[in-house]
């Protein structure tokens, strides 16, 4: 089927992402404007940025999509994307901003001085980063095929050439306010038909929706050998913790002003994810309604978008319909545009300058060097989303979320919070974590879920690698005290003393 | 002929300008990492991450909860309000208010934390 108004909404917010971003570019002019949009965001502004880069098209469609499948135990997951950023408020937010370093890397370094560490980072930050970018590709793919009949290759297309040029025209400055007008497009996108569809409901006399029996059952097995409390338990920690470890999600930290801004950026943060996530269920539940049993054809991850065509008919479900494309296109731009932005930022630092720099005598590259970068960043993932066979959209992104809290989240945390860390001891850490989750998901990507325990630890590992690498950080520092950086208190005096006590030698000047 | 030694002169120092420890703001200490500054910072961490565990306590005990009262009170499951089933309302909809009221109310701890600690090492 085609629709020549959803072709005209994604055209809309494509060139909104581009307009914007060309009007970013004018704006930035030195190299901190670009990485972190010189530290001038508010709050305010700051919380809508991210909440816009976060919604993805996991948000936007999958979730939605799981939960007409699946029922009640799919709410987890908005749950637990949502207290990922609790999680992240108490544990990190103000020392994380205080910290004074641009990328997980960089903090890497400042906390521990080690260029080890902070390559092992770098390569789990684009690890990451492009596991979280495939399902955007894919889900792009998915929307375009649908609403257009074009084929699937499109859709990913358009968005890796719409990010590349406004990651590498504007920058992060451009990518705030990008990401801020996001939030906006996505919530009024997801908003509007959802309240428009229920009053249809309603006025063709609100039939019931038809569900499995399990469906509004909490934790209840899908099948002998299944352990839906483990499963659940698992995905939540790895929602929970692995927020603070998404490189895009801290990058957006240090554009905060002080420690007491990142907290409140936090706060409205989860303001505004709770506001997005009660919408939704409603479209699952929705979805229940008019396809009582999932036609052949059609993926539980676009269900969404085909809601409005059976409720109404004509004009107004293309209307409906033009809108939740235009939407689900804005959830990929965003997620993807602050995902290729930090995975820009670690190429170019890590991987381009110090070869750049040779080939010009040590003359800085400037941004030519972050340009090439941003190319980099995203052309890699698209051609990966073409060639792996698309898992749900949630799922994926599900993956990305665990490799994060199973190595990141321990550096950070104890990074923050304990004096005994020592580079080893981290390092360690990383190694166990970023092992368990890839050996256990590469498991379950070759050879599909194996059922029972071995199925449900492999497909679902956070709840035995993330204590694993706590586990294993802390034995080998306290077994190598001699590796505890000596930097280690003055850092710990800049991550928690708060801005407005003088110190003229801990802090950083920014 | 020799000239005469040079008269002897007594080297003294008023130490009028000198610093007395009293007089120290301990924010110096914390800048330069003696042991008193470090007696300070941690006295904030601790205060910092004892409030930080309490909300996460108060979290993971919320959650468990939850499915717990569900399955061992099934009447839980099928009561509805507003026509909604019970079990949708509090994880689709009771939680999000709650985790904003919790955060609102940890960034105000914090910060007087913050605050306080700000008053004590500031003052000389």
């Amino acid at each position: 089927m085609s629709h020549p108004l959803s072709i005209v909404a994604v055209a809309l917010v494509c060139l909104t992402t581009l307009v914007v971003g060309g009007f970013g570019l004018r704006l930035s002019r030195r190299t901190s404007d670009f990485y972190v949009a010189g530290r001038t965001v508010s709050p305010r502004l700051n919380a809508s940025a991210i909440g816009g880069e976060y919604l993805s098209a996991a948000s936007f469609l999958g979730v939605a999509g799981l939960i007409y499948g699946s029922g009640i135990d799919m709410l987890w997951l908005p749950v637990g994307y949502t207290l990922g950023y609790l999680v992240l408020l108490v544990m990190v937010a103000a020392p994380m901003r205080r910290s004074g370093a641009y990328t997980l890397p960089d903090f890497a370094e400042a906390r521990l001085g080690s260029r080890a560490v902070r390559l092992v980072s770098s390569v789990l930050v684009v690890a990451i980063g492009w596991l979280y970018l495939v399902p955007q590709f894919q889900g792009a793919g998915l929307t375009l095929a649908l609403v257009t009949g074009a084929p699937p290759w499109v859709g990913g297309f358009v968005v890796m050439v719409v990010i590349a040029a406004a990651v590498g025209a504007g920058g992060m400055r451009s990518i705030t306010f990008v990401q801020a007008v996001q939030y906006w497009i996505k919530l009024t996108a997801l908003a509007v038909p959802a309240f428009v569809l229920l009053l249809l409901w309603v006025r063709s006399g609100h039939p019931a929706p038809v569900v499995p029996p399990q469906w509004h059952a909490p934790l209840s097995p899908t099948g002998p050998g299944d352990h839906p409390w483990y499963r659940t338990a698992s995905t939540v920690l790895a929602l929970c913790l692995g927020t603070m470890g998404l490189p895009h999600v801290l990058v957006r930290y240090y554009t905060n002003p002080d420690g007491p801004g990142a907290r409140r950026t936090t706060v409205t943060v989860i303001a505004l994810l709770g506001v997005f996530y009660l919408l939704p269920p409603v479209y699952g539940a929705l979805g229940r309604v008019v396809f009582p049993v999932l036609p052949g054809d059609v993926r539980g991850d676009s269900i969404v978008l085909r809601i409005p065509g059976e409720l109404a008919p004509g004009l107004g479900g293309d209307l409906l319909t033009a809108m939740l494309a235009g939407g689900a296109f804005a959830a990929f731009l965003s997620t993807a545009s602050g995902l290729a932005m930090s995975v820009t930022g670690v190429l170019d630092q890590e991987l381009l300058r110090p070869q750049l720099a040779r080939l010009t005598g040590g003359d800085s590259p400037g941004a030519g060097g972050f340009r090439l970068a941003a190319v980099l960043a995203v052309v890699l993932p698209y051609l990966l989303s073409r060639l792996i066979e698309p898992l749900g959209l949630a799922t994926t992104v599900g993956l990305a979320f665990t490799v994060a809290a199973s190595t990141f989240a321990p550096l950070i945390i104890l990074g923050v919070w304990w004096r005994g860390l020592s580079v080893p001891g981290a390092m360690a850490g990383l190694v166990a974590g970023g092992l368990g989750t890839g050996l256990s998901l590469a498991t379950t990507m070759a050879r599909g879920d194996l059922g029972g325990w071995p199925g449900a630890l492999l497909a679902n590992p956070a709840l035995w690698t993330v204590p694993l690498a706590f586990a294993a950080v802390v034995l080998v520092s306290l077994a190598t005290p001699g590796r505890i950086p000596a930097s280690t208190a003055r850092v710990l005096v800049r991550l928690h003393t708060p801005e407005r006590v003088t110190l003229a030698r801990s802090r950083l000047r920014d | 002929m020799t000239a005469p030694p040079p008269e002897r002169v007594r080297v003294t120092s008023s130490r009028r300008g000198a610093v007395t420890p009293g007089s120290r703001r301990p924010a110096r200490d914390l800048d330069e990492q003696t042991e008193l500054g470090d007696v300070y910072l941690a006295g904030l961490m601790r205060a910092q991450l004892r409030l930080s565990l309490a909300v996460l306590a108060l979290t993971v005990v919320a959650l468990v909860a939850l499915p717990v009262v569900l399955s061992l009170m099934p009447a839980t499951q099928s009561t509805t309000v507003l026509g909604i089933p019970f079990p949708w309302l509090a994880l689709g909809v009771a939680v999000y208010p709650a985790a904003w009221v919790l955060a609102r109310w940890y960034a105000g701890q914090s910060e007087r934390l913050e605050t306080d600690f700000t008053e004590v090492v500031e003052q000389p």
